[in-house]
């Protein structure tokens, strides 16, 4: 498994496992996600009308998704009317050429980013790398994540898994080497105290905006009405990132179009309420190509498609693409909260990512066929969506074409046997009885009277921390049969 | 009106006092209860692991078994979502127009709480159940049949009860049934702190309306030989003075009554 990446993960199963061991980890968590949860809960409380934006959020997402082809050229040309250029790109390879690309014909060999999921999915930054392109993050969280030489856990909060000494000791190591311009002997006295972490940053990162030639960004919406970016933060990175540089590129997914400025009312609400818990967002930066003598003289949007028309196509599947990238779905899960979001295998971990990733990427690789199944189904992801995504419902499809796959496989799987016996029998009450008979029989034979405490093979995951019960000397049906004649 | 009991596979094999407790509470309210025969499975398991080919034929002999009922009631309130929700869709899924006919025509399903509450109009069903009692809310009791309120009006009416409130009550058990043996690891992680929590009330009792999450937790809570037991609603509801609630299913003594 490669540091930085994704590449080469282990099935969800797998990789929960050995997070579920680490004991800093799951007390990070914990603390972190329960602390984002009730300040969710009292903001979207605070809202007697909150039911109601949701669903404005979702038809309005709905619509959009079923008219995407007229929102995209409609963007496309306002953007280019307003002096910007809008780019196409089929997927990440295509999309990460067309920025290196870019900024090479820029003379530049500095980039600085805002947070952008586009970019990370696309692996943007080690691309960028390749083609003599330093890009320095400079979201608090983000910066943490790539100092640390580590993977983002978490949408909203990339750097979730890590507790504040944690990111003293990284803010340390990497800031006081010289190695990214810094001087070693203010990182020497760092404190672990907030603020003070937040500072160090500060001074780390000030003379790169100063200096920087190109920004790069992603969108949390596209306005088709008027050609505009907007980028919602909470740190006012992302506004000098769009602001100071010559050149401003933004990587975005094509689903983050809304048709008019009027829809931002709606998600500038739902948004920032069920990401972070506030009212509003702190900064919102709305980009509208150039202008003379103010910000950018280059403005490009690249729109990625990455696998969002396939996923458009599946008619259960495409309520993924409404997602705002909130968040919200991951703070309430109670298998992200005790495994965190490197165990998903991807940039979008949580529930989210469990039915995001599978539709964008395809089932082909062990994770991919293993995140639908990362989940109790308990519901508590749907009831939170700002844009009513039922998550619970794309998973079992995608679980069901997860299957589907398998039954192409030549040699059948124990598993789908299971269930094929789990059919026959159940198909008639007939054949049920009898396995209730035969069931009860064995465990008279066994002399089976108090709970089975171990059994073999993939059953052993149950048996080895909870006792079973034993099959019922009588079946209901038998009862009822002998009572009720 | 005419009511079947759809008392589940599951409860049928391995909880069959609680269908008997079922139809103990419904006759001494006065409502005779019909269980057709002919009834086997909703088609849940397989429907939520990705087999929903599997469940055509199940779906269709609930639709044939059920016909011509009023209304039909489970104690399982995630065997009544997956029948609410779900049937239709595999009807659709498998292109059958006969079959999604037939599941329109389906009886309302209720899960126990549900039908006593909101059908038949009771919360005081005259139960005696002088324990220490802590409630967990189903996952999909809560969130997809929204039944909040029922399972809890039913149990404060219930006589000698000392009903005590169960702290991250909403939280997820870990259950989610094949989750608990496919992701079995963080399965378990989940039902530790639901463990926690139950022993934090010093209950004696854990009480909900599905038999496999309480098979879950109640499995945990053996192992551990924690001394507490669990029972499923309609056995509380069912306890009188004359007739308690059956031999305890604890650590040792955790099968059958």
């Amino acid at each position: 498994m490669n540091g930085t990446t994704f590449l080469g993960m282990p099935a969800f199963p797998r990789a929960a496992r050995d997070a579920l061991g680490d004991a800093q980890l799951r007390r990070n968590l914990a603390e972190a996600t329960r602390t984002i949860r009730d300040k969710r809960a009292e903001a979207v409380g605070e809202l007697p009308d909150w039911e109601e934006l949701r669903e404005a959020g979702r038809v309005l997402k709905e619509h959009t998704l079923r008219h995407l082809d007229r929102y995209l050229l409609q963007f496309e040309e306002r953007v280019t009317a307003a002096g910007g250029t809008v780019h196409w790109a089929r997927d990440a390879a295509e999309a990460n050429r067309i920025v290196a690309d870019l900024v090479r014909r820029t003379g530049r060999s500095e980039v600085v980013k805002v947070k952008s999921m586009a970019t990370q999915e696309t692996g943007l930054n080690t691309a960028l790398e390749q083609a003599g392109v330093r890009a320095y993050e400079t979201d608090l969280a983000e910066l943490i994540v790539q100092l640390g030489q580590d993977r983002p856990s978490h949408i909203l909060v990339p750097a979730i898994h890590r507790n504040r000494a944690e990111i003293r000791e990284i803010f340390r190591r990497e800031m006081g080497t010289g190695a990214v311009g810094d001087d070693p002997a203010d990182t020497d006295a760092l404190g672990d105290d907030p603020h003070e972490l937040a500072e160090a940053a500060r001074r780390h990162l000030r003379e790169k905006f100063l200096r920087a030639e190109v920004g790069i960004c992603g969108a949390n919406f596209l306005v088709a009405e008027t050609g505009t970016v907007v980028v919602a933060e909470s740190e006012g990175n992302g506004r000098m990132c769009v602001s100071l540089p010559e050149t401003l590129i933004c990587l975005a997914g094509i689903e983050k179009v809304v048709p008019r400025w009027q829809d931002l009312e709606v998600f500038l609400q739902l948004l920032p309420r069920s990401a972070t818990g506030e009212r509003m967002n702190p900064y919102t930066s709305t980009w509208t190509g150039t202008a003379d003598r103010d910000g950018p003289r280059e403005f490009h949007v690249v729109l990625l498609d990455g696998g969002r028309t396939a996923t458009l196509a599946d008619p259960i599947g495409r309520q993924a693409l409404n997602c705002i990238r909130c968040s919200a779905c991951l703070n309430v899960c109670p298998v992200y909260e005790r495994v965190g979001g490197h165990a998903y295998g991807s940039v979008y971990p949580g529930p989210i990512g469990a039915i995001l990733g599978p539709q964008l990427r395809g089932t082909a690789s062990a994770v991919d066929r293993s995140l639908p199944y990362a989940s109790t189904l308990c519901g508590a992801c749907y009831e939170v969506c700002p844009v009513k995504i039922n998550i619970p419902e794309v998973l079992v499809h995608l679980r069901a074409r997860v299957v589907d796959d398998s039954r192409r496989r030549p040699l059948p799987r124990l598993e789908g046997l299971a269930m094929a016996v789990a059919r026959w029998a159940l198909s008639s009450p007939r054949r049920l009885a009898g396995a209730q008979r035969m069931a009860a029989a064995a465990a008279r034979l066994l002399r089976r009277d108090r709970p089975i405490r171990r059994l073999p093979g993939p059953l052993a995951g149950w048996t080895d921390a909870r006792d079973l019960p034993v099959p019922a000397p009588e079946s209901f049906r038998t009862w009822w049969r002998r009572t009720h004649p | 009106m005419r009511t079947a009991l759809f008392v589940t596979c599951f409860n049928d094999t391995l909880f069959p006092n609680t269908g008997r407790a079922m139809v103990r509470l419904l006759e001494r309210l006065g409502c005779t209860v019909d269980f057709p025969l002919g009834q086997t499975c909703c088609g849940q398991m397989h429907f939520n692991t990705g087999y929903q080919r599997e469940c055509v034929p199940l779906v269709r002999r609930f639709t044939e078994v059920f016909d011509g009922y009023d209304a039909v009631v489970t104690p399982s309130g995630s065997c009544a979502a997956m029948v609410r929700e779900y049937h239709g869709r595999v009807a659709e899924v498998a292109g059958d127009s006969r079959l999604a006919a037939a599941v329109r025509r389906t009886p309302p399903v209720y899960e126990l709480s549900e039908f006593l509450v909101d059908v038949l109009g009771v919360v005081d069903v005259g139960a005696y159940f002088p324990h220490r009692v802590t409630y967990h809310p189903t996952c999909h009791t809560l969130r997809m049949l929204k039944a909040v309120r029922q399972p809890l009006a039913l149990l404060r009416a219930v006589r000698g009860i000392d009903l005590v409130e169960l702290p991250s009550a909403t939280e997820c058990c870990g259950f989610g049934g094949t989750f608990a043996l496919k992701n079995a690891d963080t399965s378990v992680a989940m039902c530790a702190d639901k463990v926690r929590h139950v022993l934090g009330t010093g209950a004696e009792v854990l009480c909900a309306t599905d038999n496999s999450c309480l098979m879950h937790i109640g499995g945990a809570l053996s192992r551990l030989r924690t001394g507490v037991r669990t029972l499923h609603l309609a056995e509380i509801l069912a306890s009188t003075e004359d007739e308690p609630a059956s031999a305890p299913r604890t650590a040792e003594g955790a099968t059958h009554r």
